[in-house]
């Protein structure tokens, strides 16, 4: 897809003001449907398109992402841009500066058409914990995008954006991206700069594309990975993916945990099965092995996420920026209070309850210790699968897309539904969510591969086999239809 | 009245003086208009990351090993959670589990020693400013690195408490690590107070008295809250875990929180850093940086160099004094009229804290220390190296600009003979006097010899041939 709008910019079938008009008038149609899109930036995006057209009129060559319509999701800060984290607490919120990963598609010359719909502060698996509604899945309007980047997949599976940048603290780029038939990528944890990410939970979210194809995410995740010094924990990535994206994958070792099997029936096992064949046919060798500690995993996620989240979430005060209450107080203490309740959302408060009750004194001990000292096992465990196999292959969500209010209904019951995300936050790895076929609903179903860290360029490769080989995309039928379909 | 014993320990916070923040590269100047020393990283805006500034963990490195403390090879940041409007993410960065240095130790005058329990990196917050009836936030303080020194509760008495303040705050000055100026809020004390009765083993309920901010103030307050302990203990009740702070105006301490109303300050690691190691050759490093303590230093003046207790405090108060007359002295230099020099010619002139702690002056100390050669020598006397010193100190020119040949020479005994006897012929009156038994009419004698020497005759010498002549 990428590498097709380049060549249409590049051999001037369009310009690229015409280019990103066509996405901007397709945005302001299509978004009543799909509610993708928080908020559309024309000026920024005819600005960028301006600059890559004079680019192409000096005969300048075009960098890949140069010209390129995009998004980011909400919690991605965006200097002078509303940066809202789709809750009442930031509305209004305009940054002050950039994140790392907008810099460096700046730098690249891409253009930035909105920002996207999302869970409120990233908590939630239906982008239905929005304060500005759910998004719609492009396949059916009647089910969710997935959550918590659910504008940013329903953006480009809708075809109102060429990619988008989203984040994954527990499943969130690649649980929307499986729902919407379309490829998540989440690096590994250290690969891509977190400086401008809002925090849900900093040890465990990252940044990564949405995309039509495996080829755009190894572009993507090549412009934005890299060292950062403002990011301690960010090391970058080890080497570019695309140069040996296409590589045969003859002999490459794929382990099947079966924990992950657990549960999984009807349509979404067969596809699995059938993937596996797939790739048995490229020459890959399958295995099953066990991960026994991944039974831990959902209730370590849960545990170490709410904590982290309680405390990041704790500056929103009214004091210094966002949404401050309009009712009257008396004090201080009584301001914060009126803000924070009625600045937050029921899943948000929820998940601050949690987190500040598993790190409160007395607790300490059974819940977050506990849980930190499991996740070393869970690291462990999984790290060592990597002795023995190159990739690990899982479905993405035991399921397909959820009806819409679906997950309002019990809070419990959409937790479980994370169980096969987890455990790539949890262990740092990076793991990618790329279409696999459909259910008897015509909803789109997700296949994982999970990589050792720093290993995308062999996670790629893998995928890219895989989704050449299978050919599993469908369009959906709205926004901007180029001849030969997104995935030329 | 059982007699009653004072058990304290203390956390003391000193503000380090890196050039820049711990977590940003906002500077850490003093003051300055309201928030203009901030970044989105210091006031904590969405999304923004700390990066730790190396230099901290090195200054607290330093002032650890100046302590006797253990560096850890593997320290930890956590977060401590607390919402205040000072602090804008709501959580403090500091050490909890894994603190950079522990175990060291203060030793005291009185030869008992002040053990430190543990010596943590953290932030400071910014500072609340209530002004006509309104707060406003200033974060220009926010991210100053600070280091906390928690001792054990070794300390006695409030004259101990106020030798450990003053002795910490030598040594963080002497290693340049922090100003230490508790008026500016670059040390503070938070003093853990108990009474037990003399001779018990057991240690009585404590209290917190919070931001003691000068050595008067902590001393009032330990005062107080030592008495009100003992008062509540001799009248039947129990000493309450409680939180106060002092107020200066009615001189007590009043209550700020109960224990039941502590903070739960729900510490965890802090995810967005990463674990600080040191290696052993670091530490090394860092020690060979570190100057005689101040404290071996005194020691040095009065056992080696014969100063009096007293002088040598004083000298080693200020680290550039200090410096500055080794420099004088240096190689076996007679140190008495070096130190006379800079503790009464120098020091009239430098009245406040910060002239002396900035020391200085014109004269070099090459300078000063040619003026005393000669004195050595025997060629000049004192009274002519203190005027000498003093027109150096007003124009910085070398002491040969104000000490003539003629000067050097000194009187040989023939020569001070004959001005005495002068003397006493011009002044027949006192002379009577002192035959008549009044030895202190010599001093009128003494004053004309010298005057007719011009500075050049020793007073103390010409006082003993006059009373030796008038016998």
């Amino acid at each position: 897809m990428i590498s097709t709008l380049h060549q249409k910019l590049v051999e001037k079938e369009l310009s690229c003001v015409e280019l990103t008009n066509l996405y901007l008038e397709a945005a302001q149609r299509d978004n009543a449907a799909l509610n993708a899109y928080v908020t559309l930036t024309p000026d920024t995006a005819l600005a960028a398109a301006r600059a890559t057209d004079e680019r192409l009129a000096r005969g300048e060559s075009l960098g890949l992402l140069d010209g390129i319509p995009m998004t980011l999701k909400d919690n991605i800060s965006t200097k002078g841009i509303e940066t809202t984290c789709s809750s009442r607490m930031l509305q209004g919120y305009r940054p002050i500066y950039d994140a790392a990963v907008w810099e460096a598609l700046q730098a690249q010359g891409s253009v930035l058409l909105g920002k996207t719909n999302m869970d409120e502060f990233a908590m939630g698996s239906s982008s239905e914990t929005s304060v500005f509604g759910g998004s719609k899945n492009p396949h059916s309007l009647g089910h969710v995008a997935g959550g918590s980047s659910g504008g940013a997949a329903s953006a480009v599976a809708g075809h109102l954006a060429a990619f988008g940048l989203g984040s994954d603290t527990g499943g969130s780029i690649r649980q929307p991206a499986s729902f919407c038939g379309i490829v998540g990528l989440k690096p590994t944890y250290g690969a891509v700069s977190r400086y401008g990410l809002i925090a849900y939970a900093s040890s465990l979210d990252q940044i990564g594309p949405l995309t039509f194809t495996v080829e755009d995410a190894a572009a993507v995740f090549d412009a934005i990975s890299g060292r950062d010094e403002r990011d301690s924990t960010c090391s970058g990535a080890k080497e570019a993916t695309l140069p040996g994206l296409k590589r045969d994958i003859r002999g490459l070792r794929i382990g099947v945990a079966k924990e992950y099997f657990e549960g999984i029936k009807g349509d979404v096992r067969t596809a699995m099965e059938k993937a596996m064949e797939t790739y048995r046919a490229l020459g890959a060798q399958i295995e099953e092995f066990s991960l026994p500690s991944l039974r831990y995993a959902l209730p370590v996620y849960y545990i170490l996420a709410c904590a982290e989240a309680s405390s990041n979430l704790g500056r929103y005060d009214g004091i210094r920026y966002g949404y401050k209450t309009s009712s009257s107080y008396e004090s201080i203490h009584e301001m914060v209070c009126k803000t924070r309740s009625e600045g937050f959302g029921k899943e948000v408060k929820r998940r601050i309850l949690l987190g500040t009750y598993v790190l409160s004194s007395g607790y300490y001990d059974a819940y977050y210790k506990k849980a930190q000292n499991l996740r070393g096992k869970i690291v462990e465990e999984m790290r060592a699968a990597f002795a023995s196999y190159d990739i690990l292959l899982a479905p993405t969500v035991p399921m397909t897309s959820f009806p819409l209010n679906f997950t309002g209904q019990d809070p419990v019951e959409t937790y479980l539904t994370d169980i096969c995300t987890v455990p790539v936050n949890i262990a740092g790895l990076p793991g990618i969510s790329l279409p696999c076929g459909f259910d008897s609903q015509n909803l789109p179903i997700g296949l994982q591969l999970i990589g050792a860290p720093f290993a995308e360029a062999k996670l790629l490769n893998a995928a890219y086999a895989y989704e050449q080989a299978a050919d599993m995309y469908r369009p959906a039928p709205f926004g901007v239809q180029f001849e030969g379909g997104a995935r030329a | 009245m059982k007699e009653y014993e004072l058990v304290c320990g203390l956390e003391t916070h000193v503000e380090l003086s890196t050039k820049t923040k711990i977590f940003c590269g906002c500077t850490t100047a003093f003051g300055g208009e309201p928030n203009t020393h901030c970044c989105p990283v210091c006031i904590g805006l969405p999304g923004t990351l700390p990066c730790l500034n190396r230099s901290v963990v090195d200054y607290a490195i330093r002032a650890g090993l100046a302590t006797n403390c253990e560096i850890a090879e593997i320290s930890k940041m956590d977060r401590k959670n607390y919402s205040y409007p000072d602090l804008p993410k709501a959580y403090q960065i500091s050490q909890y589990y894994m603190p950079l240095c522990q175990n060291g130790y203060i030793p005291l005058s009185n030869g008992r020693k002040v053990r430190i329990l543990r010596i943590h990196i953290e932030e400071d917050a910014g500072k609340l400013i209530h002004e006509r009836g309104n707060t406003y936030i200033d974060y220009n303080r926010g991210g100053v690195p600070l280091i906390e020194i928690i001792t054990e509760p070794d300390i006695r008495s409030i004259d101990e408490a106020r030798e450990y303040v003053e002795k910490l705050q030598l040594i963080m000055r002497h290693i340049g690590v922090s100003d230490c100026k508790m008026q500016e809020g670059s040390l503070r004390c938070d003093v853990n107070i108990s009474v037990r009765p003399k001779g018990s083993e057991k240690l009585g309920t404590r209290t917190e008295i919070k931001n003691m901010n000068s050595f008067t103030f902590m001393e009032r307050a330990m005062e107080y809250e030592m008495e009100r302990q003992i008062d509540v203990i001799e009248g039947g009740g129990s000493v309450v875990q409680e939180t106060l702070r002092y107020n200066p105006d009615e001189d007590i301490t009043e209550s700020m929180r109960s224990k039941e109303d502590a903070h739960d300050y729900r510490y965890f690691r802090e995810p967005d850093l990463v674990t600080i190691h040191v290696t052993p050759e670091e530490v090394e490093a860092l020690r060979a940086t570190l100057p005689e303590s101040p404290i071996d230093r005194q020691a040095r003046y009065v056992n080696e160099l014969g100063l009096p207790e007293k002088d040598a405090s004083l000298l080693v108060k200020y680290k550039k004094v200090a410096d500055y007359f080794e420099a004088v002295i240096e190689g076996g230099f007679n140190a008495k009229p070096a130190a006379n020099v800079i503790l009464g010619q120098v020091f009239r002139r430098l009245t406040t804290e910060e002239a002396k702690e900035a020391f200085d002056i014109l004269p070099t100390p090459a300078q000063l220390r040619e003026l005393l050669e000669w004195l050595e020598a025997g060629k000049i006397r004192m009274n002519l190296v203190k005027s000498a010193f003093e027109k150096m100190l007003d124009t910085g020119r070398p002491a040969g600009d104000f000490i003539s040949e003629d000067d050097m020479g000194g009187l040989d005994e023939a020569a001070l003979r004959k001005l005495c006897e002068d003397s006493i012929a011009a002044n027949p009156k006192a002379a009577d006097d002192v035959r008549a038994g009044k030895e202190k009419a010599v001093k009128a004698l003494v004053g004309g010899v010298m005057r007719a020497a011009k500075g050049r005759a020793d007073a103390q010498a010409a006082e003993k041939l006059l009373l030796e002549l008038l016998k």
